[in-house]
C-alpha cells in the first residue's frame, strides 16, 4: 500500500521543528515501529519533494508494547509505535509527532526523565516490608504493570512537565506502595499524594482510555485516595 | 572508591542496591530507563527451592537440573551459590512487594522446562515486569537518599584499560552527546547480545551487543559465545520473534506435528519423564528435526486447548491476552503454530565465581556474563543468575575497591560511534543463515568467510568492532568440535568428554580453560 507519512522532525533541543512527508510502498500488516526501522535502512531516502531523510531517530525496545519506549502522537493520539498497525492508515495519512508535553530531545524522543523525578519526589517505595493481601494482589498487578510511557500525561489537562501535578503516570505506581503500606508506617508517600495528586486532579478520567497497557486508571486512583485520603489501609489478611 | 554500574535491568539494580544497602555511592547508567529493559519482558517466572508444593525439593534438587540442563559446562561453585541464595532471593521480592500468588505453604510454584520439581515462582505470566516495579522503587529510596545517581539515557563510549587494569569509563549523553568520565570500579549489567542477530530474537533491541564488542576490543576474555538459546516456542511478528512463554507447556501445553494426518505428541512419546518439559535445547531440536520428517507436516503446533480455564484465568490471562492480540487466535480453542527462536545468550564476558571478568577492577553480571547456565540455560534460571550475579559482583567491587584507591582522571576517548544500520543488518544476515540450532563446519566456514568479505563495507570503529564480535561467535562454534547443549553439529553429533571446558576468546585467539572442581559445600548448610 502507498503510504503518505508526515513527520514532525527536531533536529536538536534548540532547533525549530518541521514537518517532512514521505510517501511509501508500506505493509498493512507493519507496525510503526517496524515502517520506521524500514525507512532508517533505506540507503537515500528521499522526501516528497527530493530532499534526503535521514536517520529518524525514535526510541524502542522491546517491540511488544511492554516497555511504553516507543511513545509518541501517532495522527494526534499517543500511542505505541510498536503496537500500532498500518492497515489503519490505508485510507489516509500517517502523522508520527513527538509527545508533546515533554522537551524533545530529537525528532521523536523526548524526555520523559519528569517522570521518575516525580516518582523520587512523592516517595514511592516503601520503608517496610510489603503488606499483601489477597484483596490487594489484583490491584498490585495491574498498577506494576504501568509502563512509564506517558500517553495518560499527554491528555491529561492538568498535567505540565514543570507543575506540581504529576498525574496518573505517579498514582497508577503509588497505587502498589500506597496498598501495601501498614497505617502505622511512617512514611511521606500519603502526604505528597495529597498534594501532588489528589489536590490537583480534576477526575476528567481522559487518562482512562488512552492508556496502552490497558490499566483500569480509575480504580487506582480511588485506591488511592481511600488510604492516602480516607485512610483506609488494606489489612493483612492472616 | 567510586562505582558504575552500566545496564539498568535486574542485575544493575540488584547491583545498585547491593551497594546503597551498605551506603555506598554508585552510577547507575543505562541506555533507557529500567522500565526499558529486556527484565520487564520476562514472562514465566524465577527458580528458587521453595518446597511449597509437597515435592520435597532441595537445594541439590536444583543444584542438579540447573548442571544437567547446562550439560555440565558451567562452574559448579556458581552454581551451587545460585542455587542456595534463591529462597532468599525469591522472598526478599515478596516483601518487596512482588504479588505472587500464594498457598498455605507459602509462594506458589509452578512446573518450567529442565526441572524435576515444581520450582518456578510466577507472577501469572509478567514475572519480569513485576520484579522490576518493586526493584525500581526500591533502587529509587537510594537515589533520593544520594547514594544511586541515574545515568538513564546514557551509552558507553569507552572503557579504560590498560594492562589488563580497568580505571573507569567514559559514557555520552544520548540526548546533549555530552561525553561523561567515571573513574574507579566498573560493573557490567549490559544483557545479551540481541544486535548480533537483529530482529531475530524474542527480547530488546536495546541490547546491542556493543558492549561485548568494546570487551573483546580492549583484549577482555568472552566466554562460550557458540552457546545460543533456541527457545522451542516462538512466533515471527512485525520485527521480531514473539515468544509464547514455557509457561504455557509448564501448565499442560502439548507440542504436536501431524504425522498422516493425525496430531503426533512427539515430546511426549520420545521422553516419558519431562515429555514436553525437557530442556530447551531438547525440545528445539527436536522440532527441527520432525518436522524435516518426509511423513511429517512440517510444522509444529502448540496446543494449549486442554488448559482448564480456571488456571488461564488466574495463571495465563496475559499470556492468553497476548496471543489473541498478535496473532488473532484464541489459544484456548485453537493450537498456536510455533518454531524456535533465539532467545538467550548463555556465553558472554567470561567471569569467575565472585563475578571478576580477566580484567582487574572490571566486573559483570546478568545475560552479559558467562556465568550459570553452560550450555543452555534452563526457563527461570536466567532472572534469578541476574538478581544474585548483580549481588555478587557488587560485593567483590566493593570489597575490591576498598584497596583500589582514587582512581587516576580519565583520558579523553575517541568519539562515539554506532554501528550503522545496513552493516549491522548484513552481520545479523550472516550469523542467523549460518548459526542455526544445527551447525557444521563447512557453513561456518563460510560463516567466516562472508564475515571477512563485509570488512571493507565498515563504515566506522564499532562497525568493525561488532564484525570481530561476530567473528568470534562464528570462530568459537567452529572450536567446538562436539555436540552439546544449544551447540550442535551434525559433522560431530557426539558430547566429547575431552570437550568439557569453558571456550574463551581474548582478541583473537580461542582457546579452552578447564571448569573449576566443585568445593566442598557441606557447611554452607
Ligand atoms: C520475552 C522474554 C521472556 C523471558 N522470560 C524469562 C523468564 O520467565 N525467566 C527467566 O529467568 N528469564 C527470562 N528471560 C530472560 C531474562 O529476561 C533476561 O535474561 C534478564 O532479564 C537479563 O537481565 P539483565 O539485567 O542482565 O539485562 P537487561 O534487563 O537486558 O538490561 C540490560 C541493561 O543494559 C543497558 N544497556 C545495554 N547496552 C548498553 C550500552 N551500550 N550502554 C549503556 N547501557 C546499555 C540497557 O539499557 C538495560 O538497562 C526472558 C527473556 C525474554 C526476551
Ligand atoms: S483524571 Fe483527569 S486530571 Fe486526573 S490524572 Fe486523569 S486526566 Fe489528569
Ligand atoms: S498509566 Fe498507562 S498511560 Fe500512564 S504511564 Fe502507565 S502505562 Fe502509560
Ligand atoms: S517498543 Fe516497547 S512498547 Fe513499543
Amino acid at each position: 500500500m502507498k503510504l503518505i507519512i508526515e513527520i514532525l522532525r527536531q533536529k536538536d533541543r534548540t532547533s525549530e521543528p518541521y514537518r517532512q512527508t514521505i510517501a511509501y510502498e508500506a505493509l498493512p500488516d507493519d507496525t510503526v515501529a517496524t515502517l520506521l526501522n524500514k525507512l532508517n535502512a533505506e540507503p537515500a531516502l528521499t522526501d516528497t519533494v527530493g530532499a534526503p531523510v535521514g536517520t529518524i531517530h525514535w526510541q524502542c525496545s522491546c517491540l511488544q508494547k511492554k516497555c511504553g519506549a516507543c511513545a509518541m502522537r501517532i495522527n494526534g493520539t499517543p500511542r505505541l509505535a510498536c503496537d500500532t498497525k498500518l492497515g489503519e492508515f490505508i485510507k489516509g495519512r500517517l502523522c508520527l509527532e513527538p509527545l508533546r508535553k515533554f522537551p524533545t530531545v530529537r525528532d521523536l524522543i523526548v524526555d520523559r526523565s519528569v517522570m521518575m523525578d516525580n516518582l523520587r519526589a512523592i516517595g514511592n517505595w516503601l520503608e517496610q516490608p510489603a503488606v499483601q493481601t489477597e484483596k490487594a494482589a489484583q490491584l498490585c498487578y495491574d498498577a506494576s504493570r504501568c509502563l512509564q510511557c506517558g500517553c495518560c500525561l499527554e491528555v491529561c489537562p492538568n498535567f505540565t512537565a514543570d507543575g506540581s501535578f504529576y498525574g496518573a503516570a505517579a498514582f497508577v505506581p503509588a497505587s502498589k506502595v500506597l496498598s501495601q503500606l501498614k497505617k502505622e508506617n511512617r512514611q511521606n508517600l500519603p502526604q505528597n499524594y495529597r498534594k501532588n495528586i489528589y489536590s490537583g486532579c480534576g477526575k476528567s478520567l481522559s487518562c482512562q482510555d488512552i492508556c496502552p497497557a490497558g490499566i483500569d486508571v480509575e480504580q487506582k486512583l480511588v485506591n488511592s485516595n481511600a488510604v492516602a485520603v480516607w485512610k483506609r489501609f488494606f489489612k493483612a489478611s492472616q | 572508591m567510586s562505582i558504575s554500574i552500566i545496564g539498568a535491568g535486574l542485575a544493575g539494580l540488584s547491583a545498585a542496591l547491593t551497594l546503597a544497602e551498605q551506603g555506598v555511592a554508585c552510577n547507575l547508567i543505562s541506555a533507557q530507563a529500567s522500565e526499558r529493559a529486556q527484565s520487564v519482558m520476562a514472562e514465566g517466572g524465577i527458580n528458587a527451592c521453595l518446597d511449597t508444593m509437597g515435592e520435597n525439593d532441595s537445594i541439590e534438587n536444583h543444584f542438579d537440573d540447573t548442571m544437567r540442563g547446562g550439560v555440565f559446562l558451567a562452574d559448579p561453585n556458581a552454581v551451587w551459590g545460585l542455587c542456595r541464595n534463591a529462597p532468599a532471593i525469591v522472598k526478599r521480592f515478596y516483601d518487596l512487594g512482588v504479588p505472587f500468588p500464594v498457598n498455605e505453604k507459602g509462594i506458589v510454584q509452578r512446573s518450567f522446562g529442565g526441572q524435576k520439581k515444581k520450582r518456578t515462582a510466577f507472577v501469572k505470566s509478567s514475572t519480569g515486569k513485576m520484579l522490576m516495579t518493586s526493584l525500581i522503587d526500591e533502587v529509587r529510596k537510594y537515589e533520593a537518599r544520594g547514594l544511586v545517581t541515574r545515568l538513564p539515557h546514557h551509552r558507553v563510549q569507552a572503557l579504560h584499560i590498560q594492562n589488563d587494569i580497568c580505571s573507569g569509563v567514559t559514557v555520552t549523553d544520548s540526548f546533549t552527546d555530552k561525553s561523561v568520565p567515571l573513574p574507579g570500579s566498573v560493573i557490567l549489567a549490559c544483557g545479551g547480545m540481541n544486535g548480533l542477530f537483529e530482529g531475530m530474537t524474542t527480547g530488546t533491541t536495546q541490547n546491542t551487543a556493543e558492549l561485548a564488542a568494546l570487551c573483546l576490543e580492549n583484549g577482555v576474555e568472552l566466554a562460550n559465545l557458540e552457546f545460543i538459546q533456541y527457545h522451542p516456542t516462538t512466533v515471527g511478528i512485525s520485527g521480531k520473534r514473539l515468544l509464547i512463554s514455557e509457561a504455557a507447556r509448564g501448565e499442560g501445553g502439548r507440542l504436536f506435528v501431524e504425522r498422516n494426518g493425525k496430531p503426533w505428541y512427539f515430546m511426549e512419546e520420545k521422553y516419558p519423564e519431562l515429555k514436553n518439559l525437557m530442556p530447551r535445547d531438547v525440545v528445539s531440536a527436536e522440532m527441527v528435526s520432525v518436522v524435516n520428517m518426509p511423513d511429517c507436516g512440517g510444522q509444529v503446533y502448540l496446543d494449549m486447548t486442554g488448559i482448564g480455564m480456571d488456571v488461564w484465568n488466574t495463571r495465563l490471562s496475559d499470556l492468553r491476552e497476548q496471543i489473541m492480540h498478535y496473532l488473532d487466535i484464541d489459544p484456548v480453542k485453537k493450537p498456536v503454530p510455533v518454531s524456535p527462536g533465539i532467545h538467550y545468550f548463555m556465553g558472554g564476558i567470561w567471569v569467575d565465581e565472585a563475578h571478576r571478568t580477566s580484567v582487574k577492577h572490571l566486573y559483570a553480571a546478568g545475560e552479559c556474563a558467562c556465568q550459570y547456565h553452560g550450555a543452555n540455560r534452563l526457563g527461570g534460571n536466567s532472572l534469578l543468575g541476574a538478581v544474585y550475579g548483580g549481588k555478587t559482583a557488587a560485593q567483590t567491587a566493593l570489597n575490591e575497591g576498598k584497596e583500589a584507591g582514587d582512581a587516576p582522571a580519565l583520558k579523553t576517548p575517541e568519539p562515539y560511534f554506532e554501528a550503522t544500520p545496513r552493516f549491522r543488518a548484513s552481520v545479523s544476515q550472516i550469523l542467523t543463515r549460518y548459526l542455526p540450532i544445527l551447525r557444521n563446519e563447512t557453513e561456518l566456514k563460510q560463516a567466516l568467510h562472508e564475515l571477512d568479505l563485509l570488512e571493507k563495507t565498515a563504515q566506522n570503529p564499532a562497525d568493525v568492532r561488532l564484525l570481530r564480535l561476530a567473528q568470534a561467535v562464528a570462530g568459537c562454534a567452529l572450536f567446538r568440535k562436539e555436540s552439546r547443549g544449544s551447540h550442535r553439529r551434525t559433522d560431530y553429533p557426539e558430547t566429547d568428554s575431552a570437550c568439557q571446558k569453558q571456550t574463551v576468546v581474548k582478541h583473537n585467539e580461542i582457546f579452552y580453560r578447564d571448569i573449576p572442581e566443585l568445593k566442598n559445600h557441606e557447611a554452607d548448610n
